[in-house]
């Protein structure tokens, strides 16, 4: 049988589902939240990279080199940013992140 | 294309599986690998679809940085992580709900409507024949470095400032430790650190000790 774009679009959907249930699930701890953002974000790199492949356009694959750096990125601030957290509250749970509330 | 059949089937299956590891390892570290495990497999699927570039991307910058980062600050925070695993069974049940139905009607959505990839598209950027002699990597160079050349510049920058701002948050000026302040230093004039002094002929500028004169 021969693998469709549908089949990498169901995997990416898989992907991008379960990083969504890892934010609904794992509520209080903030590293798994990232983890679960660096997989949904993989998911839309395989969506990318299937089109360009089933399209023959090179584009996808620019994007998707795109979302990778931003994706890095994004990854890097946040833990500085629990970590900072981390130093001046000794604790990371989400719940505790209300010092802010007006 | 047997072959190929079989080992998108493998990729798949082990990167679903990784995932579903990564929401609900009890250890993070456990998790943290996991999520390398995912990023292997999903970089299998890019090589699959001919992306081979990015597939090494994937490695060298997921596995080898952001994946590594992820672990440094699991391991280095001192943090009970079973207290925080304390509402997973409590949102389990509205959060499979949510997410069977989101998947369920993205694949329905899939099967159901299908693509028309058979058209003639206009494409931004036609990839080279198979038979070309050209590789991914150099397609893909030719078309980032010339067309694209403004995007690579701003993807520059945003590491740029993700670095400058992740270093900004986590450094930390201990007290007690005497650090060189290049302002004072630089701001010093001859003034503060030379004194002229009119030395007297036979006399001393060191002030003499009681009981002497």
């Amino acid at each position: 049988m021969t693998i469709g774009i549908e089949h990498y679009l169901t995997v990416a959907a898989s992907l991008f589902t379960l990083g969504m249930l890892g934010i609904f699930l794992n509520r209080k701890n903030v590293i798994i939240i990232l983890m679960s953002i660096e997989l949904m974000l993989l998911a839309v790199n395989i969506n990318l990279v299937a089109f360009s492949h089933f399209l023959g356009d090179l584009v996808g694959q620019v994007f998707a080199l795109l979302i990778l750096t931003v994706a890095a990125a994004e990854a890097a601030i946040g833990l500085a940013i629990v970590v900072a957290y981390y130093r001046n509250r000794g604790s990371i749970a989400v719940d505790d992140v209300n010092m802010m509330k007006g | 294309m047997a072959l190929t059949a079989g080992f998108f089937y493998l990729f798949a299956v082990f990167s679903v599986i990784a995932g579903v590891m990564v929401i609900v390892a009890k250890n993070p570290v456990h998790a943290v690998l996991f999520l390398v495990l995912a990023f292997f497999n999903a970089a299998g699927l890019f090589i699959l679809l001919g992306a081979e570039f990015l597939a090494m991307i994937l490695i060298i910058v997921y596995v080898g940085a952001v994946a590594v980062l992820f672990l440094f600050v699991v391991m280095m925070l001192d943090v009970d992580f079973a207290e925080l695993k304390a509402g997973f069974i409590k949102n389990a049940p509205v959060g499979l709900l949510v997410g069977g139905i989101v998947l369920v009607e993205l694949i329905l959505l899939f099967v159901a409507r299908g693509f028309d990839l058979g058209v003639a598209h206009k494409l931004a950027a036609a990839m080279p024949a198979a038979d070309s002699g050209v590789s991914n990597t150099e397609a893909l160079g030719h078309i980032l470095y010339t067309k694209y050349i403004y995007f690579f510049e701003v993807a520059g920058l945003i590491l740029l400032v993700a670095m400058i701002g992740a270093i900004v948050l986590t450094l930390q000026h201990k007290i007690g430790v005497r650090r060189q302040s290049i302002a004072a230093q630089v701001a010093r004039s001859p003034k503060d650190g030379v004194e002229v002094v009119k030395v007297p002929s036979g006399g001393s500028i060191i002030p003499a000790p009681d009981g002497q004169s």
